[in-house]
């Protein structure tokens, strides 16, 4: 069943001295429970593509649907943003119910809901710790706590690990994994990392450069439940490579664009 | 002075190196003792010379580079866990050190005791002043406490509270400064706040605003006088403080919400923050810090106000009673006015910083505990 439909979906923003065009005529549909990657150089507009789907941004042109199953009060999205967007001035456990407080959802059911999300991404001892106390992986574990509490339909992630170290970010990917292995959400995953993608993802989509338009789209073969070891099947290298060969002229044009 | 510098630079770069085979803790202690000792050969050929009259101002500048060194030398020699606490130790020695130069200075009268008394005189007026009555005015500096139950018992509660605040000038001042400041800043943050997130209320308002904020608020005593139904009661000076405050925080509140992290903002509207909740949840904490350093200078702008008011137009208050000893040639008590002055602005933002603690909880720093992963 289809959850996300996105039509020729166009965005430009009014700049100093011409439009400038983030979005151009970009489809993409998600399948429910589907892990979909959107890869594309850096500027190419796929963060704006999730912030439409999220409905922080309207689209200039185009049909976005986005098939409403709950009507029990569950939000219809919610968004894992990129870097530490987890508020500074809220301990983690408030960061993590910020969702359900916002929704009215009944003290008691809100504490539990919190308290099993921390549980969940390992920060029982630091629930009443500000975020300047943790390091920036468990800030987005916050993060990603703070999405997955708010039990949304769908799941948007815009670059979630790419402010980390690698090796955190390797311990994130594979938690992130068996949080999703146990849930099925829908999520539609934005990032820079091919292997990151290849990983995670059932669908890698590849955007190009600015202005962002569908470049090509991968079928991941790699069975689930997936872990790291995944990495090391040949089929995960060779389609990694195969991405990479589709991109790499984008990658080129995107820097020679910022030059 | 370069070559020095770069002899020093090596020296530490050695030290550092030499720190495991503990050669550096007598090499530095050598180097200490040759400046305390150049210190004082300074100062007894300066004596010795009788040059101290007429270049005591160039041996007071020669005398902090030789501190300075000396100073430099002694941290070397502190262990690493008490860095801070030497550290404040020297915030506090540098003060004493200045006084009691000033104390010298004035005591061998190279400068003259009538005009900059020597700070033990200064310490006794403060006290006359705290502990005396002015019979003629009927005032005196903290409206003698120490009364209080006496006149309560005496007066009842309403005459002798009454009694009590009309004598105190520190009470008039604090009175003025807190009237003046909860006015201004209340509606500086609203308006900041609105100028904040509407676009159209900045780029309307902004340019007047930035056109007041440069207006030195005391000019405009004379207009709020002229307002007022009394001129010389406490409105025109109340307000006066409370447009100073007004502009200061009503510009900070608006750079404090308009330069949040917009992630801040979508977040919250992600996760379905509308309207009041919003600002309550989003916004005001994160503008908070901005907006208390707004706070801090207009409460600091706003002593300086009263000061320069009281100094002007008025029968009470800390301004008022040291620009009348100076007027009645009472050097000392001027001084020790001065002092309380100091004394107030040091203790209204101590007192906000303490604010602040508890109101950002999450600006306190107790240390990354333990981050792993």
């Amino acid at each position: 069943m289809t959850k996300i439909s996105a039509e020729g979906i166009c965005k430009s923003f009014a700049g100093p001295r011409q439009r400038v065009e983030a979005v151009r005529s970009f489809s993409l549909d998600v399948r429910e429970g589907e892990f979909v990657c959107l890869v594309g150089p850096s500027g190419c507009g796929k963060s704006t593509f999730l912030r439409i789907v999220a409905g922080l941004m309207e689209a200039t042109s185009g049909r976005l649907e986005i098939h409403r199953d709950a009507e029990d009060g569950r939000p219809l999205n919610s968004m894992v943003f990129q870097e530490y967007a987890v508020f500074p001035w809220k301990t983690v456990s408030e960061n993590v119910a910020f969702g359900l407080a916002m929704r009215n959802v009944p003290r008691k059911e809100r504490d539990a809901r919190t308290a099993e999300w921390i549980d969940r991404v390992g920060l029982r001892r630091f629930a009443h710790h500000y975020p300047h106390q943790l390091s920036g992986g468990m800030r987005q574990r916050v993060g990603i706590a703070r999405a997955l509490a708010n039990d949304p339909e769908i799941l948007l992630m815009d670059e979630p690990l790419g402010a980390l170290d690698a090796q955190t970010r390797t311990v994130l990917q594979e938690e992130l994994l068996r949080i999703w292995q146990s849930r099925r959400k829908t999520v539609m995953y934005v990032t820079h990392s091919i292997e990151e993608a290849v990983l995670l993802g059932d669908r890698v989509v590849l955007m190009t450069a600015h202005p962002g338009t569908n470049k090509a789209e991968f079928t991941v073969p790699l069975e689930r439940p997936r872990t790291l070891q995944t990495t090391t099947d040949p089929q995960f290298s060779r389609l990694s490579y195969q991405i990479w060969e589709e991109l790499r002229d984008e990658v080129q044009r995107s820097m020679e664009e910022n030059a | 002075m370069s070559s020095g510098g770069q002899r020093n630079r090596t020296r530490e770069e050695d030290g550092k190196a030499h720190t495991g085979a503990g050669l550096m803790s007598p090499a530095a202690g050598t180097v200490l003792l040759r400046w305390v000792a150049l210190f004082v050969l300074f100062n007894g050929a300066m004596t010795v010379l009788r040059l101290w009259e007429p270049l005591w101002w160039a041996a007071a500048l020669v005398n902090f580079v030789l501190l300075v060194r000396i100073a430099e030398q002694g941290a070397l020699l502190v262990p690493a866990r008490f860095a801070r606490t030497y550290e404040r130790s020297l915030a506090v020695a540098f003060p004493l050190v200045l006084l009691a130069g000033w104390q010298l200075v004035v005591g061998a009268e190279i400068l003259s005791p009538t005009w900059f008394p020597p700070p033990t005189r200064i310490v006794r007026a403060l006290w006359e002043l705290a502990t005396g009555f002015d019979e003629f005015t009927g005032t005196s500096l903290f409206g003698r406490p120490w009364e209080i139950p006496a006149r309560l018992a005496e007066d009842g509660l309403k005459d002798g509270a009454a009694a009590f605040t009309a004598e105190s000038h520190l009470f008039a001042t604090l009175m003025r400064v807190f009237a003046g400041f909860a006015i201004g800043a209340v509606p500086g943050v609203l308006l900041g706040m609105v100028m904040g997130v509407s676009r159209t209320v900045r780029a309307m308002v902004d340019a007047t605003l930035s056109a007041f904020y440069v207006l030195p608020k005391i000019a405009i005593f004379p207009i709020m006088m002229l307002v007022f139904p009394n001129p010389f009661g406490e409105g025109p000076k109340i307000a006066v403080v409370a447009i100073s405050a007004f502009f200061l925080v009503a510009i900070n509140t608006m750079v404090g919400v308009r330069d949040i992290e917009p992630v801040y903002l979508e977040a919250g509207r992600n996760y379905g923050a509308t309207g009041r909740r919003m600002f309550r949840h989003v916004i005001i904490p994160a503008a908070l810090p901005v907006i208390f350093g707004g706070l801090r200078i207009a409460l600091g702008t706003a002593l300086i106000v009263i000061i320069a008011i009281e100094f002007v137009r008025s029968r009470t208050g800390v301004g008022y009673l040291t620009f009348y000893y100076w007027e009645i040639l009472s050097p000392d008590k001027m001084y020790a006015g001065l002092v309380v002055v100091m004394i107030l602005g040091v203790g209204l933002t101590t007192g906000l910083k303490a604010l602040e603690r508890v109101v950002m909880p999450w600006r306190r720093d107790p240390g990354r505990s333990d981050p792993g992963g």
